[in-house]
């Protein structure tokens, strides 16, 4: 009868454990989504899987003690700025409507970085609008010898480039697409719309 | 009362195998990477010395210092694994050192914290374009 009992016991620990682990296995897994072949968003990753605690990130070993201790990246997103790519966070205007007030200087905390307020616009081929490129937001963050003259050479018209060297990590893709807003948000770029008037009448006086 | 405390281990034992079992199912359901954007996995001299890779995380460093601070004050160039970081550069100030001192940042005897990643990922800055564009995020490797 006791042997029974504790059968029972054991089966329903069973039971209670096994139901533990599918709750917590399921927003990983996501089964009921891959079984539908024409679900939405195929390949893209689901919102509640974006910023993801350490431990199931897959580059933290889950092993490692130390995750307890550190800070959860959902938590430090709270209270800042939303954004469209990368960590889903708006940096520039977290720092603007100082949501965060990162220091300029180990030495002296109270040092406020020189801004530079000077837009470069650079006009692009194809249909895509020009790129206005802010000094603003860019002082605010970096000192004129992180760009200046290793990526790019300070003189207008000195750095011809394509996106294709961008994706490869090169000029704006040394910090764009690694570290700042990812490439995929085209128009933050791409901002200033091309003058057709303008090309129309470049493109007929050319033809004459 | 002897019948009544045997089965005891007997169910220790196995509720400690179910959990372990339960772990094991949780963590191998994630089989590709959802790190955040731009964290940083140094893997230059960790496998071989069988420690764990280090993880730098930008977003947290981001909100606390800007750019500059690391990547002209303190001479970090701008490439996953170019700087040739060792612990004795660190110990001696150099690099993570330089707050990484018991002073500014919690200090070196906090191994964890920083070689946090699984054994053999390898050097790479965590979703930089190129990693998502030959597999999208979402997609199986």
């Amino acid at each position: 009868m006791q042997n029974i009992f504790f059968v029972i016991v054991i089966v329903s620990l069973f039971a209670d454990v096994s139901s533990r682990i599918v709750c917590a296995a399921e927003p990983l897994k996501g089964a009921s989504q891959e079984a539908d072949p024409n679900r939405f968003n195929r390949l893209l990753l689901p919102k509640e899987k974006r910023t993801p605690a350490l431990e199931y990130d897959g580059i933290h070993d889950p092993a490692n003690r130390g995750i307890t201790i550190l800070q959860q990246p959902r938590n430090a997103f709270k209270p800042l700025a939303v954004g469209k790519g990368g960590n889903y966070v708006d940096w520039v205007k977290s720092l603007d409507e100082k949501k965060i007030r990162p220091i300029f200087s180990l030495r002296d905390k109270t040092e406020t970085p020189m801004l530079l307020d000077l837009d470069i616009v650079r006009e692009v081929k194809g249909s895509m609008p020009d790129v206005v490129y802010p000094h603003r937001q860019h002082t605010e963050w970096l000192d004129c010898s992180n760009c200046h003259p290793a990526i790019f050479i300070p003189q207008k018209g000195a750095n011809p480039m394509s996106m294709t060297e961008i994706i490869l990590g090169e000029k704006c893709g040394v910090c764009h697409g690694k570290v700042a807003f990812p490439i995929t948000e085209c128009r933050r770029c791409h901002s200033k719309p091309k003058n057709i008037k303008r090309i129309r009448q470049q493109e007929t006086s050319s033809s004459k | 009362m002897n019948t009544c405390i045997k089965p005891k281990p007997r169910l220790c034992c196995g509720y400690g195998c179910l959990v372990v079992i339960g772990f094991s199912l949780i963590f191998s359901a994630t089989p590709f990477a959802h790190a955040e954007y731009g964290d940083i996995v140094i893997n230059n001299f960790s496998d071989a010395a069988g420690m764990r890779p280090p993880i730098f995380p930008h977003w947290f460093h981001r909100i606390r210092f800007r750019c500059k601070v690391c990547h002209v004050d303190l001479g970090f160039k701008i490439k996953a694994g170019g700087n040739k970081i060792n612990m004795a550069k660190i110990i001696s100030g150099e690099f993570c050192g330089a707050c990484h001192n018991g002073e500014v940042a919690w200090s070196v005897e906090n191994c964890d914290l920083c070689h946090s990643a699984q054994l053999g990922t390898p050097t790479q800055v965590h979703k930089n374009t190129l990693q998502t564009l030959i597999a999208p995020i979402g997609a199986k490797q």
